[in-house]
């Protein structure tokens, strides 16, 4: 994979966390498509979500596809004909960033549960060394969901003068209660998988696939809504005419949950899962740049936003969004939010949409036209 | 050739304000008024709409909106954000309007509000000699699916802003063409003759 770059820093000086502890010669995967004009006013940083990679749409025609296929390409929302993107792998995930899969260069292992705990704080300080060097100070957009909107968030108020607008979908100003205590369920699966071993199962055979499978299963369900998935699969039983008296996979949910769950081991690392999901709960914008106060940390940032939210996602419910939406208006900031109605819940923002397609690229024509006078 | 259809009020509205202003304009529909003094006024404009259809029209020409409700969306925003806040034909489709009226007299240095008259003599010889709800040009729904929950006339208007305590800054009363552009003629008993009020208060 020629696109896949990668940049390597804290060679000299350790890269200090949120947590106070260090990380050396941290590794940042990255990828980019379309071009970046002669004044850099067209830039575009991309945030993947919670078990995304920096591979958000193809390179060329017989390539992979990307995991926001349906909204970066030629003519698309984001349009990689008119702009300069770029995407990163976050710190402590296991697509060529640094986390706990990598090997530790002082003991030559990987580090597993030596990992030092990460924030979406660190994530972006580990993106904005990337963005440095690749000497670009100032994007056009930062844009995301999910966690990629939290990471949006977190890089409009920490680096006000780096971004003049950000696009937020399907995101929290904090990690909610109810998300929380689906993280700690889905980490208690891995945890208590006998083949976790205390996170020191690399390079044996056994990994902890049951845990892994089972916390996306549950992951999995958070991320659709209750009228999609009854839609899709009703009642329906998987293979079979007659309910068998078993506690087998009977349900066409249950097998595609399964599913879902087998998919996700081989390619997810168990520990990255543990890593990431604490980082996205201790998310609270309101804490980490405010005191404790929304207007305080949305009074730090500079920008424009695009605010959609999803009007089935009871993961990041849209009364959140809309709270913030309304804060930045209070703050002054211009805002364009829009409740989406569909049945897709949390997943929408990764599913072809017409009104948010329209939405995403017409924010950004907007913010281009409107350039010359923000330089 | 195509006829020009004109939205009721516009160019009054675009004749008040001052280049340059910040605008607020509350049930913005599809950012039309505002992309208009964007254009001639050079006006920053924001909008609060309901409808997610049309706050997806107004990014398109370039006018930033938010959905939201009027009753509920204004409370975030601090004293004296906009030098104009335009509630145009929106009053009589708000829940409490005269919470409506003095949040946005708190937010706005000043206030432009534009209404259909329902004293005027149209509505009332509808009432009163076909003894229905009124349906008029200006009214087009029927009573059962009108958005309009709190019709109100000009001269109510006044009482309002009187025991209210806001201050009235100028009163137009109009009347539109066929192709809604403003009528020029003068309107003698606006009450009753003109179909549409319009009012800028000031904060005293």
């Amino acid at each position: 994979m020629k696109y896949l770059h990668t940049y390597s820093f804290a060679e000299t000086t350790p890269f200090l966390l949120s947590c106070g502890k260090t990380l050396s010669n941290v590794n940042v995967a990255y990828e980019t498509w379309g071009t970046l004009n002669t004044d850099k006013t067209n830039a575009i940083l991309i945030f993947h979500a919670f078990t995304g990679s920096s591979h958000a749409a193809r390179h060329y025609e017989k390539d992979n596809e990307g995991w926001w296929e349906t909204y970066v390409g030629s003519g698309k929302a984001f349009d990689t004909d008119k702009y300069f993107i770029i995407c990163a792998n976050v710190l402590g995930s296991c697509y060529g960033s640094t986390g706990p899969s990598s090997l530790n260069p002082k003991t030559g292992k990987p580090y597993a549960l030596n990992f030092p705990f990460i924030t979406i704080r660190d994530m972006n300080s580990a993106i904005k060394n990337l963005t440095d060097h690749l000497q670009i100070s100032r994007f056009l957009a930062v844009a995301g969901g999910s966690m990629g909107g939290m990471l949006a968030l977190d890089w409009s108020i920490a680096y006000p003068n780096s971004t003049k607008s950000a696009i937020v979908l399907a995101a929290s100003h904090s990690q909610p209660a109810q998300a929380i205590a689906f993280h700690q369920v889905g980490r208690q699966a891995i945890l208590q998988d006998p083949s976790w071993k205390k996170g020191n199962y690399y390079g044996s055979e056994e990994i902890p696939r049951l845990g892994l499978s089972l916390a996306r299963m549950i992951g999995h369900i958070t991320y659709l809504s209750e009228k999609k998935m009854h839609e899709k699969f009703g009642r329906k039983l998987q293979d079979k005419a007659e309910l068998s008296f078993g506690f087998d996979y009977e349900f066409q949910v249950e097998s595609y949950l399964r599913y879902q769950g087998h998919k996700f081991v081989d390619r997810f690392d168990a520990n990255s899962y543990l890593y990431l999901t604490r980082a996205i709960d201790y998310f609270d914008i309101r804490i980490d740049h405010g005191e404790g106060s929304l207007f305080s940390a949305f009074e730090k940032s500079k920008c424009d936003y695009l605010m959609l939210s999803y009007s089935t996602d009871w993961l990041y419910p849209p009364e959140n969004m809309k709270q913030m939406a309304n804060t930045l208006r209070g703050c002054g900031r211009r805002v364009v939010y829009l409740d989406i109605d569909t049945d897709n819940g949390h997943d929408s923002f990764l599913i072809d949409n017409q009104v948010m397609f329209a939405a995403v690229k017409n924010f950004l024509s907007q913010e281009i036209d409107t350039t010359e006078n923000n330089v | 050739m195509k006829e020009t259809i004109f939205n009721i009020g516009y160019d009054l509205i675009t004749k008040e304000i001052p280049r340059g202003s910040r605008v607020l304009d509350l049930g913005c529909g599809d950012g039309e008024l505002l992309a208009e003094l964007k254009r001639k006024k050079r006006i920053e404009g924001f909008g609060i709409e309901i409808s997610p259809e049309s706050v997806g029209i107004a990014l398109s020409k370039g006018v930033f909106a938010c959905q939201a409700d009027i009753d509920e969306g204004l409370s975030d925003y601090k004293d004296n954000s906009f030098d104009y806040v335009i509630l145009n034909q929106t009053i009589q489709n708000t829940k409490r309007p005269e919470y409506v009226l003095r949040e946005i007299m708190r937010i706005g240095t000043r206030v432009i509000i534009s209404f259909p008259n329902f004293s005027h003599i149209l509505i009332r010889m509808n009432l009163f000699f076909r003894g229905k709800m009124p349906k008029t040009k200006s009214l087009p729904y029927e009573w059962y699916d009108t958005p309009n929950i709190h019709m109100l006339s000009i001269k109510d208007f006044r009482t309002f802003c009187r025991q209210k305590g806001f201050s009235i800054e100028k009163e137009i009363n109009f009347n539109t063409n066929i192709n809604n552009s403003t009528s020029s003629k003068k309107i003698l008993l606006p009450n009753l003759f003109a179909m549409y009020g319009l009012f800028v208060l000031k904060k005293d």
